[in-house]
């Protein structure tokens, strides 16, 4: 490959990714604070992971394995098109299977399994900022961070608990991150909250549009925000995957027919596959092997 | 000091800027002191001063010069140079003042308004308004009246309400400017027992009355203060 | 214990470049009392206020603030950290336009409780029974704590905002214009309450006021503003029974009744 037409590896030029590792080093110098970096355009709209993307393609090297996922799973446009994307730019082995991961991107889910030291996480971020909803003025919210001013945050969640009588909150659950800095967890489910508490692996948040990228190194602490009556939990679900039978997992809603069926699945595919492989069966579930067929 | 209310060479003039800067001058060379338990009355003809200097002695005219020197907390303060807190504390525990007419406040009931000095001096509410239902029954306003506001009373009843928050304290010096003006006979014979009472308790009183009889029901001294008036020296 | 002032100001002065927002004004306010600062528009008294609540750098001068553990703070040499809590521990401050002052799509409760939730306090329980205590002493009716003051009345989004004000139980409090946009009669209540509140709790207040109706009614000293300077201050009963300077006799006089 030669001339005018050839990519750099992982498409970013190398003074780029200087840049954004310099903004990944001092996100992780300081947990849970939104360092502003100099985000390029990326050949994809914004709102499709131009964050991550470029978290990913300044941390990426030869001999890494990425897994892309989009809601948990390995399989939808979103995911497929990003894993092509650095297949084609750096050529590197790709995966679906978590623990043989060594960076996974990520949008809206955190991976049921374990993650475990030297894999890292990349989310893809839309707003960055948890204060946003009730403070406009980017001016306002920074000097609120850099002074600790976080009782707006609970007034979010006062305001949830006086409309909906607990706090009804789902997503995008802000957590205080070593004590110090408030942070958006993008919007995960907070089912996935408790899993960025004392995490092994080195969680990244990229927000392109936005132009921030904050980070949790491992094993640093992540409280989610609540009231002293009405403390933090995590969603819980009626019955197991209809497919492998996991329990304590975050299910999808899959919607069957017109007729109002409907049935409770992983998010997480991998997860899911590799339960069916190892011979776990939910009660709408069928075999691997036989689903193959 | 041997009075609790003494003043001494005051005099008194207004610029009014409005009207080329003329100055009127009001009275000059005021002096006269109130013993305790006594009421001196000011006399002399309308527009001679009489208001003015109670008003200044209240505090809300200024003074040119001289002294009013009032015994406060066992010792004298200077009202005429005195700053704005301490003649606020003077007012609050040591001179009252009834004037002609009530500044209503909007919404706050008859009983309250005249309950006001004592809760502002430490008295518990219901008991600052047991001691101003008494008084208020004593000058014969009907009890229906109480808890409304006095916005809307006659002048008789405004009057009524005013002496009452006048006499409701023990402050040791009190200033009433026409207390009777507007009321009947009946409750006039009322003031003038409720003026004996205070003197018998020996309160320094002075006053304005141009109602002759109750004048002379309670006057010790009458001071003419044409004899301070200025009126003439302008122009 | 000798009370002292609560705020020391010495040669407060604002420029404007060449041109004066405020100059040399110098005052004590002392723990229970209220201050009016009355003038046309324009004579510096917003700047003024603005100066002393330090949403605005003096140019020169100095405000001493008695803080809580007894020591004086001069208010420009706090850091901003601890300018801003005091902002919104031990002071409070009433706009005259109460979408200014509130969070316009929070709930009432939210409104009120936010002081308390930015010091600390933890329990929706206990933060609800404070804002509803509020409400009803600004005389909200609890029933509406859950409406946002967006559905209120100019006069009650005015109440709430001094309710959002006291609830942490502040010992000053600046009021800019707190009755210019109401009715008469709302603001006849308005001032009631103010009133009633400043007495009972104690407060010091300073209110900012073309209105010398609203300062005969609620401050015990006032100070007039001309073109930047004070041109005469005192008691609020002396300075409007008896102004001295031309421009307080023109103001005393131009008013219909106080």
């Amino acid at each position: 490959m030669s001339g005018l037409a050839t990519y750099n590896f992982a498409y970013l030029d190398e003074q780029t990714k200087r840049m954004i590792r310099r903004a990944i080093l001092k996100a992780i110098a300081i947990p849970g604070y939104q360092v502003p970096f100099a985000s390029r355009e990326m050949p994809m709209p914004y709102g499709w992971g131009t964050g991550g993307v470029q978290v990913t393609a300044a941390i990426l090297g030869p001999t890494d394995v990425l897994k892309v996922i989009d809601q948990g799973a390995d399989d939808t446009t979103n995911a497929v098109s990003i894993r092509a994307f650095f297949q084609k730019v750096a050529n590197v082995e790709v995966t679906t299977r978590t623990k043989d991961a060594t960076i996974i991107q990520t949008r809206h889910r955190i991976p049921e399994e374990k993650l475990t030291e030297g894999q890292v996480l990349v989310y893809q971020v839309p707003i960055p900022e948890p204060l946003r909803f009730l403070e406009p003025r980017e001016t306002e919210t920074r000097k609120m961070h850099a002074l600790s001013e976080y009782g707006l945050m609970h007034v979010k969640l006062y305001e949830d608990i006086a409309r909906n009588g607990h706090i009804a909150t789902t997503y995008a659950y802000p957590v205080k991150v070593e004590g110090r800095y408030v942070m958006d967890p993008s919007p995960t489910p907070k089912f996935d909250n408790p899993k960025m508490h004392m995490s092994e692996a080195l969680q990244l948040f990229g927000a392109g549009r936005e132009k921030r990228i904050y980070a949790l190194p491992p094993f640093t602490d992540v409280v989610s925000l609540d009231f002293d009556d009405h403390p933090f939990t995590v969603q819980s679900f009626e019955k197991p995957c209809a497919l492998c039978g996991a329990e304590g997992v975050y299910l999808d809603e899959v919607v069957l027919d017109d007729r109002g069926g409907r049935m409770f699945v992983c998010s997480d595919t991998d997860y899911c596959e590799d339960r069916r492989a190892q011979g776990f069966l939910g009660d709408q579930g069928v075999p691997l092997k036989e689903a193959a067929e | 000091m041997t009075h609790p209310l003494e003043v001494a060479r005051v005099a008194k003039s207004f610029t009014m800027h409005l009207r080329d800067g003329i100055r009127l001058d009001v009275v000059r060379n005021v002096s006269f002191s109130v013993p305790a338990g006594k009421c001196v009355v000011l006399g002399g003809p309308s527009g001679v001063g009489k208001s003015s200097i109670l008003k200044m002695l209240y505090g809300n005219y200024g003074v040119d010069s001289g002294e009013i020197r009032i015994l406060h907390r066992g010792a004298p303060v200077d009202l005429a140079t005195a700053d704005p807190r301490t003649v606020l504390e003077v007012r609050r525990e040591t001179l009252g003042y009834v004037s002609q007419f009530l500044r209503v406040v909007p919404r706050v009931s008859a009983l309250d308004v005249v309950a006001e000095p004592l809760v502002a001096r430490g008295t518990a509410a219901d008991q600052a308004r047991d001691r101003a239902a008494t008084l208020l029954a004593r000058l014969n306003l009907p009890e229906t009246l109480w808890a409304l506001p006095p916005a809307t009373f006659s002048g008789g009843e405004q009057q009524r309400v005013n002496i009452a928050r006048g006499f409701i304290t023990d402050h040791t010096v009190l200033l009433l400017d026409e207390p009777t003006a507007s009321l009947d006979a009946r409750n006039r014979q009322v003031v003038v027992e409720m003026i004996r009472e205070k003197k018998a308790a020996g309160t320094a009183l002075l006053g304005i009355f141009h109602d002759e009889e109750v004048r002379d029901a309670v006057a010790d001294e009458i001071l003419d203060v044409s004899a301070f008036s200025a009126r003439e020296m302008a122009a | 214990m000798t009370i002292e002032p609560l705020l020391k100001v010495n040669g407060l002065t604002k420029m404007y470049g060449a041109r004066i927002g405020c100059a040399d004004v110098s005052f004590d306010l002392w723990p229970g009392e209220v201050l009016a600062i009355v003038g046309e528009s324009g004579s510096g008294k917003t700047t003024l206020l603005s100066c002393l609540s330090t949403r605005l750098e003096a140019t020169s001068g100095s405000v001493e603030y008695h803080m809580r553990d007894g020591a004086y703070g001069e208010l420009s040499r706090l850091t901003e950290a601890e300018r801003r809590f005091l902002m919104r521990t031990d002071w409070g401050f009433v706009h005259q336009n109460p979408a200014d002052g509130l969070r316009m799509t929070v709930s009432a409760g939210a409104n009120v409780g936010e002081r308390l939730m930015a010091i600390g306090h933890r329990h929706y329980g206990e933060i609800r029974e404070a804002a509803s205590d509020w409400l009803s002493r600004v005389e909200i009716s609890p029933s509406r704590i859950d409406d946002q003051p967006r559905a209120f009345s100019g006069g009650m989004r005015q109440r709430l905002q001094i309710a959002r004000n006291l609830i942490t139980g502040p010992r000053l409090v600046f009021m800019d214009e707190p009755t210019g946009g109401l009715d008469v009669s709302v603001q006849a209540r308005l001032l009631d309450l103010v009133r009633g509140l400043v007495h009972d709790l104690g407060l010091s207040a300073i209110v900012v006021t073309h209105d010398l109706a609203v300062a005969r009614l609620l401050s015990h000293r006032m100070m007039v503003m001309k073109d930047g300077h004070v041109i005469e201050q005192g008691l609020t009963d002396r300075v409007l029974d008896d102004p001295r300077e031309p421009y307080t006799q023109l103001l005393v006089s131009s008013i219909l009744q106080v």
